[in-house]
């Protein structure tokens, strides 16, 4: 029985511009407009998309480190937007964060040890003398020493203080992690280290994952499930399979196609898209991504697609795929 | 010159880097060629010396602590490592030209896109102000900039990234150059907007003949774009070849361990995909290199005589040069 850990509905996180001495709202920009989706136990899923889509703020809404302008965030049926400081807290416990830098987000003053004691600190986990134990575990965990603990972030190279950051993230027993582009500043050879040490955790501790990144390769690679996202909203979702094989959103097709791939043998069939990307802050009428899709049909500038199911666990928005 | 002479031929390259704690030899013997309308992709992780290979060609290499100890870098024969600052500045911009990762910090901030881009042309062109302005606005149209009479008037900062990129392609085509250097042109851009600029650099190349050096850490935008391949690791190529050749029959250990090491789009959706193979260990530091082959201390292959000696860079047939203990050279008539 699969048991529902994470579900989000209709989330919409709105970040108002305020501008002059009076901090009139400007403009609002519309970070995340109504994203659905769901987490299941064991589960990894990949959120994926450009810049601006939204995917990183909806990943911090679900933690409540940005406040959901409205929606639901269900953490196992308990609404995270309604929880008080202390049920936060014990929140924040289950649900860690691993980031794209390695560099700018451990604290440079502090030794190994003392970064990865502080969460603990925090809970009141592992007190007195199983700590000691503790972080050794933590450190030989992730391929680290335990001797290593004592040095300070700057000694280690970009790999190894990823290494550190995951080791965090573990400290607190945690059911979901959340990576927010966790390999994207390595370099191709620590890249695959990193992937396949986030797979073996999974499994050892049986944690569910959600993935925040750009890179496709890399989602398919590690993702069950795969969500793409464009300007705050959810485009196609489908399982990693599904959605390489049967892309069906215009979108998903030209990020799929826009991939190199490294094979000098194969000629790239690309989609190449007119344009950039529009402002969050005045979304395109309409379907959002019309304005530079391939495929536009008349009706996609006025009327905004509803979410369609394809298939089992596939849904696409789109007006290719008929009006309900 | 002869015609099948290279345009740019890189010999023997040392840019070395002193600090308080030694001598970091970025660049430490590097040689390569790149021919007239080709493409040559260079690859490597981070402290390969792939940039600094670049900053050199452009002598833009920052001095100190930086400095060209040793080797030659001959365009169309002549020499540039002797030349005078004076006469670097006419063929940097006007023969050779570069392009860079993050468009925003090397573009002027104060001043219009469509100034900068003049300047090049009265600079090297001796250009009127107004023609200057006339042929800034045609390169806009020529890297499809919308409305160029409009964006001519634009900050950098009122462009977004792949606006700006193409700003750039546009200065630095605008002296119609012989070489254009592209350091990781599309690393800080969207997926989609990669695939664009790429297309566009493939068409201009069509339309300007010009030789491109592009230097890249995605092995997937080198098999699209580049004919020739050079791979580097810690100031060292390791192995370089025609980019078909590279891939299909991968001969240095560091380049097949590189190949493995990446997660390839549509493998796991195919069935295809087990674990991805790992180069273990890290990258040296360039201060404290293994002894022998530098890449010997995370080699699967190694062996004893990889730690005492360090491999020459040998053709080991059709021109395909490899740095490794395992490849010895071919004989003299198989190499030809």
């Amino acid at each position: 029985m699969t048991q529902r850990l994470l579900e989000v509905r209709d989330l919409k996180v709105h970040f108002p511009i305020k501008k002059g001495l009076l901090g009139r709202t400007a403009g609002v920009v519309h970070a995340v407009d109504g994203v659905d989706f769901y987490l299941n136990k064991g589960e990894t899923l990949g959120i994926v998309g450009e810049s601006g889509c939204g995917k990183t703020t909806a990943g911090m809404a679900v933690m409540r480190l940005t406040p959901p302008t409205a929606g639901k965030v269900l953490w196992q049926d308990r609404n995270v937007c309604r929880m008080g400081p202390g049920q936060l807290r014990s929140l924040r416990k289950q649900m860690q964060l691993i980031f794209q830098d390695p560099y700018s987000c451990l604290n440079p003053r502090m030794t190994v040890n003392q970064i990865l004691s502080d969460p603990m600190d925090v809970h009141g986990l592992y007190p007195g003398r199983r700590r000691r134990d503790r972080l050794a575990f933590l450190l030989e965990t992730v391929g680290l020493s335990p001797d290593q603990g004592r040095r300070y972030p700057h000694e280690f190279s970009g790999g190894q203080r990823q290494r550190i950051g995951i080791a965090r993230a573990l400290a607190l027993d945690p059911e979901l992690i959340i990576g927010d582009e966790p390999v994207s500043a390595l370099d191709v050879s620590i890249q695959a280290q990193i992937i396949n040490l986030l797979m073996r955790l999974k499994q050892e501790f049986n944690l569910s994952l959600i993935i925040i990144s750009h890179d496709l390769a890399v989602v398919e690679y590690l993702c069950d499930r795969i969500i793409v996202m464009y300007l705050g909203k959810i485009v196609e979702a489908a399982d990693f399979a599904t959605l390489y094989r049967e892309a069906s959103h215009p979108y998903t097709r030209t990020l799929l196609s826009a991939i190199p791939v490294p094979d000098p043998f194969r000629t790239p069939q690309r989609i190449i898209l007119k344009g950039d990307v529009p402002s969050p802050i005045n979304p395109p009428t309409g379907c959002r991504f019309h304005t530079r899709c391939p495929e536009k049909m008349d009706v996609c500038a006025s009327e905004e697609p509803e979410i369609r199911r394809l298939g089992a666990g596939h849904e696409v928005a789109c007006h290719l795929y008929g009006t309900p | 010159m002869n015609p099948s002479a290279p345009l740019l031929s890189v010999e023997q390259l040392q840019t070395w880097f002193s600090s308080r704690r030694g001598t970091a030899r970025a660049v430490d013997g590097v040689s390569y060629s790149l021919k007239a309308g080709r493409i040559l992709g260079v690859v490597g992780e981070s402290g390969c010396g792939k940039s600094v290979t670049a900053q050199s060609i452009m002598k833009l290499v920052p001095s100190p602590p930086g400095k060209i100890v040793g080797g030659r870098i001959r365009f169309k024969g002549q020499d540039l490592v002797p030349l005078s600052r004076e006469a670097m500045r006419h063929i940097r911009g006007a023969k050779i030209a570069m392009i860079f990762q993050e468009p925003m910090t090397s573009l002027n901030p104060v001043y219009t896109i469509g100034n900068q881009i003049c300047e090049m042309f009265t600079l090297h062109k001796g250009y009127t102000k107004r023609q200057a302005m006339d042929a800034a606005v045609h390169m806009l149209e020529k890297v499809q900039i919308p409305s160029p009479h409009k964006r001519v008037n634009d900050y950098p900062h009122q462009m977004s990234g792949g606006m700006r990129q193409r700003a750039m392609i546009a200065m630095a085509l605008s002296c119609d150059p012989e070489i254009l250097i592209a350091d990781e042109p599309t690393t800080a851009l969207d997926v989609t907007v990669q695939a664009q600029i790429l297309d566009l650099m493939l068409s201009l190349r069509q339309e300007f003949d010009t030789a491109i050096q592009m230097i890249t850490h995605d092995l997937g935008v080198i098999a699209e774009m580049a004919d020739d391949v050079v791979v580097m690791y810690a100031g060292r190529v390791m192995e370089s070849a025609g980019t078909k050749a590279l891939f299909s029959d991968t001969r240095h250990p560091y380049t097949r361990g590189l190949m493995a090491s990446i997660p390839v789009l549509g493998r796991r959706s195919q069935g295809k995909a087990g674990q991805l193979a790992e180069i273990r260990g890290m990258i040296p530091s360039l201060l404290e290199l293994p002894r022998g082959c530098r890449f010997s201390n995370r080699c699967p292959e190694v062996l004893s005589v990889c730690r005492e000696e360090e491999p020459d860079l040998v053709d080991t047939g059709k021109g395909h040069m490899v740095r490794c203990w395992r490849w010895p050279a071919a004989s003299v008539e198989e190499a030809s």
